[in-house]
């Protein structure tokens, strides 16, 4: 009878566990923009690119972070990878939000920022879209979390939190920023 | 985000909410057409088919340069070179092109109604581009799209379509997208070319010229369509201009920020003159960008799955 019930309520609410709370996030955010301090001997040449949408206010976080170490404003990009991704005729057509880049990303570094690595799919799709803006001199990866089940050759240069999940499991970052809380959770299926 | 459609026939079957997803995407698309590179992949690939039986240079120019901004692969099918001439109906000519497996037939037919008959018997997906004196949604589309980008709304806007609308298949689709966006519609025109009947579409009929202008926030000037007119429906084009003409005289007793429309192609010294047409209010340039990025994002739209939508990492 308890089993029972136990077993509806994870029916109804999927399992869901706390990863990093507000304090956690923000120390890997900090480790992640020493080391891009680290990767980059220029910071007048690095820029930073956040994928919509999840991506997008982690990338802002980050240029906080970076305009602490080298004392100089970081500029910041918004790019959505919808039009470059390439399974259109599997679902509706998702909604395309806005991209800018406010710099010239010619002979640039460029950190292209998201809050998760899964597939690798949108990393792939972000590379294409980000091309079309201009020829940057490298192009660096930065994640909060690599959840793992590359499909795709694609590998971060920077991550916050390595998280092994299953395939079916849900990763949730949630930022201050868009959600009033932060956090990063687990959810099983 | 709201869009269950594999088509795009009317605006008439739409709610305002797939209207706005259609202008939103459309403002997303417009900023690929301004970058170095004025291309994405997203319907690369697909083949979509311009099958124009009336004759159209803007029109489909726009939709063959959405396409191509999108990566599809474009063919052009026109009346006076294809088989249309040579007897084949409507069906076998699109059955054809199915054949051939087109993802989109963007169709412009001189019978209202032929979008929707071809999406009853072919797969493909189907966008009119204009059917008899029926609907030509991306005009209105498009007009609305320029409409909200230059006042920041549709809403409460008092907007005039002037001219020919008994015959203006882009007065009824713009009639349906601007009501059910909440504008106010005022159409004028001699009394044969604008009935009293539009009166039962939620829009004001008026045939005096300076109380259809007085207040508008929109003029929409539409073309007179000598070549859907049987007989004359007014005495002569001269009198037409002297009573329904835009001048600069006119322009000047309506308000100052009134934004000045025409769909194309424009017949200068007739519904409007040359000085009000390239004037400061004149957007009429800025409809022919904007109708790209609403045709690339009709086609993409149209050609989503039908899976759930989700964002993978």
């Amino acid at each position: 009878m308890r089993a029972d019930r136990k077993g509806l309520a994870r029916f109804f609410m999927p399992a869901s566990k706390l990863i990093l709370d507000g304090p956690a996030i923000q120390r890997a955010l900090t480790r992640i923009a020493h080391e891009i301090n680290e990767r980059n001997a220029d910071p007048a040449a690095v820029a930073l690119v956040g994928i919509q949408r999840g991506g997008v206010h982690v990338a802002r976080r980050l240029a906080a972070l970076l305009q602490q170490i080298w004392g100089r404003p970081v500029p910041v990009g918004i790019l959505d990878v919808t039009m470059h991704r390439d399974d259109l005729h599997q679902q509706l057509a998702p909604e395309v939000h806005p991209t800018e880049i406010p710099f010239d990303p010619n002979d640039k570094t460029l950190v292209l920022v998201d809050d998760v690595v899964f597939h690798g799919r949108t990393i792939r799709a972000a590379l294409d879209a980000l091309i079309d803006f201009g020829r940057p001199a490298r192009i660096q990866l930065a994640a909060l979390i690599d959840r793992g089940h590359r499909e795709l050759p694609i590998k971060p240069d920077f991550v916050g939190k390595n998280l092994p999940t299953e395939l079916a499991d849900r990763v949730i970052v949630k930022l201050a920023e868009a959600d009033g809380e932060d956090g990063v959770y687990l959810e099983k299926p | 985000m709201n869009w269950p459609h594999e088509h795009l026939l009317d605006i008439e079957s739409l709610t305002a909410a797939e209207i706005t997803t259609v202008l939103d995407t459309a403002r997303a698309f417009k900023a690929v057409g301004e970058r170095a590179i004025k291309k994405v992949p997203a319907l690369r690939g697909k083949t979509v088919v311009n099958l124009f039986a009336e004759p159209s240079t803007r029109t489909r120019i726009s939709f063959e340069l959405a396409a191509q901004r999108l990566s599809a692969d474009v063919i052009n099918f026109s009346a006076d070179a294809s088989s249309f001439k040579k007897g084949e109906t409507l069906k076998d000519t699109a059955r054809n092109l199915e054949a051939l497996n087109a993802d989109v037939i963007v169709i412009r037919h001189s019978a209202s109604g032929a979008p929707q008959f071809l999406s009853r018997v072919v797969q493909s997906h189907i966008v009119n581009a204009g059917d008899g004196a029926h609907e030509h949604p991306t005009q209105a589309l498009l007009d609305t799209f320029t409409i909200r980008e230059k006042k920041g709304r549709v809403a409460g806007l008092n907007v005039t379509i002037l001219g020919d609308i008994l015959y203006s298949r882009v007065a009824r689709s713009n009639i349906w997208a601007l009501t059910k966006l909440g504008a106010h519609v005022t159409l004028c025109g001699p009394s044969t070319l604008v009935p009293r009947v539009f009166e039962r579409l939620g829009c004001r009929v008026t045939h005096n010229m300076d109380e259809a202008i007085a207040g508008a926030d929109v003029i929409n000037l539409l073309r007179i369509q000598h070549e859907r007119q049987r007989k004359t429906m007014f005495p002569s084009l001269g009198e037409y201009t002297s009573l329904f003409g835009l001048t600069r005289a006119r322009l000047a007793r309506t308000q100052p920020d009134v934004l000045i429309m025409h769909p194309g192609p424009i017949n200068r010294g007739v519904e409007i003159d040359s000085e009000v047409a390239d004037g400061p209010n004149s957007v009429i340039l800025e409809q022919v960008t904007n109708g790209i990025a609403v045709r690339m994002a009709v086609l993409y739209l149209v050609c989503g799955g039908k899976g759930p939508q989700e964002l993978a990492g």
